[in-house]
């Protein structure tokens, strides 16, 4: 059957179809060495709930300028993780499996300024982004299972439309 | 004071912040892997329900590291909240709990308002504004702009990319005017 999708012209030059999060290595990966994602993961959802991340008045406070907090997270994030990828380039450092670091590069399109905007307006709602929604509903916020089953429709809805939507 | 009352305390920024940044080069030297959160949503939907859409015909199993990934923040997230808890209750700046008060949420014991997201809440207009009109919009939006804040504004700001930085500062527009012009009107909504 001859498919009827092709990609808007827009999208077709990125290449990366828009993915974040990219497995660039070439090794095939087990389930059991995927284990070592499930530790920095624990690792990193109890940073985001010790720091109070993943709580809705933090994100208040960061909208209305009333705190330093968020932005001093993810400020410093920002220098650790800028400084961590400069070196590992100059320094050519390679992964544990011994291949080259590779990441690839973002294609600007329209979808960061609408989907950006959209996503802001969400943020703000729930207090969330993709990452705490999951250390809320660990942390026994159980009603945020509707928020995040509802953020896997949003993405579902996204593909359907997304040779429709300007980019 | 010991270590575990220490960890039990709030985490000061200067803290979670170098560690949130420190996971960058752990995913990459880990397995090359580029830090981002909101992919895991699409892969959820291409293992799930595809369904014909050719934005989800591809090898997720590709992408499976990053399941575990949430898996294990979801965990964490129980650890912290049930075994590293913070004995007090959270300090909110008093500018922000008075506009709260102002909209009506008025229950600032916990890390999230029980005015808005609890159970009995889903059924109703707070229900589908705060969690599912708000968690659409989240989902929506990043799958549109091409990553979240861990994607674009820690991982592409990390490497440089421009179209990161347009996307982060889209995230922040979006935060402002949703919280300073559009949650005037949605309280007053579910008033």
């Amino acid at each position: 059957m001859k498919s009827t999708y092709s990609e808007p012209k827009s999208l077709a030059k990125t290449g990366q179809d828009d993915f974040d999060g990219m497995n660039q290595q070439e090794k095939p990966e087990n389930i059991l060495s995927n284990i070592k994602y499930l530790i920095v993961g624990v690792l990193f959802g109890i940073v985001f709930v010790k720091a109070e991340i993943v709580s809705w008045f933090r994100i208040q406070e960061m909208f209305r300028f009333d705190s330093f907090h968020m932005y001093g997270v993810i400020g410093s994030a920002v220098f650790v993780g800028l400084i961590s990828v400069q070196l590992i380039k100059r320094f050519k450092v390679s992964t544990m499996d011994g291949e080259t670091v590779s990441i690839p590069d973002k294609t600007f399109n329209k979808g960061q300024i609408y989907g950006g905007l959209l996503f802001g307006i969400g943020w703000a709602i729930t207090g969330a982004c993709p990452g705490p929604l999951f250390a809320q509903i660990g942390s026994g916020f159980l009603a945020i299972i509707v928020t995040l089953l509802s953020a896997i429709a949003g993405t579902w809805t996204y593909g359907l439309l997304r040779s429709r939507l300007p980019h | 004071m010991d270590f575990i009352e220490l960890l039990r305390k709030p985490w000061p920024w200067y803290v979670a912040g170098p560690l949130i940044g420190l996971t960058v080069p752990v995913l990459l030297l880990l397995g090359n892997k580029s830090f981002g959160i909101s992919s895991s949503l699409r892969h959820i939907c291409a293992a799930v329900i595809p369904a014909n859409i050719p934005f989800f015909q591809y090898d997720w199993k590709k992408g499976i590291w990053n399941l575990f990934f949430v898996g294990g923040i979801t965990l964490g997230g129980f650890v912290a909240t049930f075994w590293l808890s913070n004995p007090d209750q959270i300090v909110i700046s008093a500018s922000t709990q008075q506009a709260l008060a102002q909209l009506g949420v008025t229950d600032f014991r916990g890390l999230m308002p029980l005015d808005l997201f609890s159970v009995q809440n889903i059924l109703s207009l707070k229900g589908l504004i705060f969690m599912v009109l708000g968690g659409f919009l989240v989902g929506f939006g990043t799958r549109y702009a091409g990553g979240c804040t861990s994607g674009h504004a820690i991982m592409g700001l990390s490497n440089l990319q421009w179209p990161s930085l347009v996307a982060t500062i889209s995230f922040m527009i979006g935060g402002f005017a949703c919280t300073h012009l559009l949650f005037p009107v949605l309280f007053q909504l579910v008033k």
